[in-house]
């Protein structure tokens, strides 16, 4: 007998008839799922139901559905697991399509289950119908309608192998109220096998052989990685850290990828791009051989792309064999799980007894440490002002000996947290990367919390990203999660100033907010502790209070509403043109302004 | 770098939505779909080939095979461009209209069309082809009466036995 007709043999036997709705749940929990964020509605009741019947898995009731699946992207990437999200049919699938946006842009695990009208409605526009797999169609990695409740099982845990194995990715399952009621045959995972999805993981030796005697050739090597780093799981982190202290070569990070490498690693350039260090971008373009570790050529790290890293060859190790060759051309492309691979590198570095080139290496150091010299992160100091530099690097002194995840909204504070907050492991930071969604933090850092009970989450937030989302707040207080929302605010959308400022001419055309909340208020209202700091005297005080505290918190840090976020490659520029701290609009073409 | 005209064909599962997936990809990628086809082809594996003919600059195209390649629900791509063991085909009606038809008739006879309908005041041809010829076949019956196209799209298969 065939391998499925084996498996449809041993099904037979073994299903059980459940309802619908009880299969969802059946199905989460042979999963693994623990928790779930959702948001109830006409169209998944039944499914609520059979929650309600079963304690075994923890619900948290956000209050916005786009706070659901951030909430959740914020447990899968602290956890490595997929978060999981239970919305409505209508506005309580098309309120979640940011985040399935965002995960798909970032490769987070999502498993997003949407209520849909029943069958026989689908098409005639009844109350609360949208077409979700088709609105979700381009932000899913795949998704499935599911009308018939015999198939509810198979398509279920298809769907968790879909999201978390492979490049990582959401995925949705849109289901029928009257597929919730019938009744079903249900199977387990185990009895599931999908047709065509089968990812490649192992490298090819030859590959990985090639890739090692590169590194052993190159004067001026660099590491370049990324997110799929820390998607591959901590091994990948390890087996980075191993060929670093082997190869003795320096490491940069996209924005993604911080953590993978300690930042405390006298090897550790800072992360590289539009506002990367002046010497991680200047490696990265006068590099001769250029090792991109599970990272996509992404426009905000290559800057100018006739212009990024002219001189060198290129190796690309990626799980998705899209991106291989997608925006830069690579010498070589290694299609294969991040972990698994640099382990084979190291391995064979080993096995062939490959030694770096010393005395190439050495003025390559030698080059990066007068980059260095630059001191590219420093910024003017102000016994007036708080600087928003200060402010991040306080954070970081007197949060250290805890055990702390951070997360971002969107904007200058992101890029100072991301440039000055030193991560030492894999799966502590927690941004929007890829879509650059304003409102991701704050229900990120619900869902950090949530798997994280006694961990200090905080999200370093702006003050305009932070409306969007605050009403998470009140979800943080019902589950008596205790993250401190950290306000960077300068009143304005600091990002699109700097960017009025340096490409239009400082006309500042609605980037300035008019009205803001009071924020210590605001946090009082909900039941969470607010405060407000507005010197550098007082910032370290209420930093501590912020810490000791045992409630969500609010802080307001008013900060310097001018500062701009350097270094900075503008638009249409290249690597090793980057703007240290005098402004000059002469330095952006007109090409480069039609740039995003 | 100069577009070039690529013949790709993919396997997929024959599943609701499996086509919106292919389209949906050219054109939020903004890639072409100079033709497209879509037949099934096994009933029991419940399988389906999907044939399009696409241009574009050669990185695209290795782009396009890439991206369709990473469908949950393809199982193959192949190019059939460059392929030597690969056969493409293309119907084409084509209907002619006019008192005397004679000479449309002829040329048609020459260039392999067969008359599937000739009733009244117009004539429509069938014709089965490399998609160049049909073009010319098409370009033939331009003067001689030529009133409406019904093309099919390519479809390409493999010549050897496996
Ligand atoms: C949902 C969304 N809308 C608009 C933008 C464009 N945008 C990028 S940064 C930014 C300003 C963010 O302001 P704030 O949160 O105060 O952060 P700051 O830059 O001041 O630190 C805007 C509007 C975005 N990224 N996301
Ligand atoms: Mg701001």
């Amino acid at each position: 007998m065939s391998e499925s007709g084996t498996l449809a043999a041993k099904a037979k036997q073994d299903t059980v008839s459940l309802t619908g709705a009880e299969i969802v749940v059946r199905a989460l929990k042979d999963q693994g799922v623990t928790h779930i964020f959702g948001y109830p509605g006409g169209a998944v009741l039944p499914i609520y139901d059979a929650l309600f019947a079963d304690n075994g898995i923890t619900h948290v009731l956000v209050r916005h559905e786009q706070g659901a699946t951030h909430a959740a992207e914020g447990y899968a990437r602290s956890t490595g697991k997929p978060g999981v999200v239970l919305v409505t049919s209508g506005p309580g699938a098309t309120n979640a399509v940011t985040g399935l946006t965002d995960a798909l842009m970032d490769s987070i695990p999502l498993v997003v289950l949407t209520g849909q009208v029943a069958t026989h409605l689908i098409g005639t526009d009844a109350f609360q119908e949208a077409d979700t797999v088709g609105i979700t169609r381009a932000c899913t990695k795949h998704n499935w309608l599911v009308r018939d409740a015999n198939d509810l099982s198979r398509t279920l845990h298809e769907a968790f192998q879909i999201a978390t194995t492979g490049r990582p990715g959401p995925v949705v399952i849109d289901i029928p109220k009257d597929v919730q009621f019938k009744t079903g045959e249900y199977l387990t995972p185990d009895q599931i096998r999908h047709r065509t999805f089968k990812p490649k993981t192992e490298p090819e030796t030859a590959s990985v052989l090639r890739a090692v005697e590169m590194m052993a050739a190159a004067k001026r090597p660099i590491f370049y990685t990324g997110g799929g780093l820390i998607n591959s799981g901590p091994q990948a982190s390890a087996a980075l850290r191993e060929l670093a202290a082997l190869t003795g070569f320096p490491v940069t990070s996209t924005l993604m990828g911080l953590g993978a490498f300690p930042a405390s690693s006298p090897q550790w350039l800072g992360m590289l791009g539009m506002h990367g260090t002046y010497e991680a971008n200047h490696a990265m373009h006068d590099c001769d051989l250029m090792v991109c570790l599970g990272a996509r050529f992404d426009d905000r790290c290559t800057g100018r792309i006739d212009k990024f890293s002219p001189a060198s060859k290129k190796i690309h190790l990626d799980i998705d064999a899209s991106q291989i060759n997608k925006v830069v051309r690579v010498d070589l492309g290694i299609v294969a799980d991040a972990g698994k691979t640099i382990a084979e590198m190291v391995k064979l570095w080993k096995a062939k007894e490959k030694k770096p080139d010393a005395a190439a290496l050495k003025d390559w150091w030698a080059q990066i440490d007068r980059w260095r010299a630059r001191r590219s992160l420093a910024y003017e100091a102000s016994d007036a002002l708080i600087k928003p530099q200060y402010a991040i690097d306080r954070l970081y002194a007197l949060t250290r000996g805890r055990d702390v995840y951070i997360t971002t909204e969107v904007g200058q504070h992101q890029m100072w947290a991301a440039q000055r907050f030193k991560f030492e492991e894999p799966n502590r930071w927690m941004t929007s990367g890829g879509l650059g969604t304003m409102g991701y933090g704050l229900p990120a850092a619900v869902g950090v919390q949530m798997a994280h009970r006694d961990a200090l989450v905080i999200d370093i937030a702006g003050e305009a990203s932070v409306q969007m989302t605050m009403q998470e707040m009140s979800t943080a207080m019902q589950y008596n999660l205790p993250i401190k929302i950290f306000i960077l605010n300068n009143e304005y959308m600091g990002m699109v100033r700097q960017w009025q400022q340096l490409l239009h001419g400082g006309r500042y055309s609605h980037s300035y907010s008019e009205a803001l909340p009071d924020f210590v208020k605001m946090a009082e209202a909900f039941g969470c502790l607010g405060l407000r700091a507005s010197k550098p005297s007082e910032l370290d005080a209420k930093i501590m209070e912020m810490i000791d505290s045992p409630k969500p918190v609010l802080f307001d840090c008013r900060v310097d509403a001018t500062e701009n976020c350097y270094p900075m490659i503008p638009s249409g520029a290249a690597h090793n043109e980057m703007i240290l701290s005098a402004l000059s609009d002469a330095s952006v073409s007109d090409e480069g302004k039609m740039l995003v | 770098m100069a577009n070039e005209r690529h013949t790709l064909t993919a396997l997929v599962d024959n599943e609701a939505g499996v086509l919106a997936r292919v389209v949906g990809l050219f054109s939020g990628r903004g890639y072409n779909i100079e033709s497209l086809t879509v037949g099934e082809v096994d009933p029991a594996e419940r399988t389906s080939r999907i044939t399009v003919v696409t241009s574009g600059p050669p990185a695209v195209i290795e782009q396009i095979e890439a991206q369709l390649k990473r469908l949950v629900p393809v199982h193959a791509v192949t190019n059939w461009t460059f392929a030597t063991d690969g056969v493409e085909r293309e119907m084409a009606l084509v209907k002619v209209a006019g008192a005397d038809r004679t000479e449309a008739k002829q040329t048609a006879a020459k260039l392999g069309a067969r008359v599937l309908d000739d009733r009244g005041q117009a004539t429509v041809f069938e014709l089965t082809d490399a998609p160049a010829n049909i073009g010319s076949f098409i370009e033939a019956m331009r003067p001689l009466g030529l009133c409406d196209v019904s093309r099919t799209g390519v479809a390409a298969i493999s010549r050897d036995p496996g």
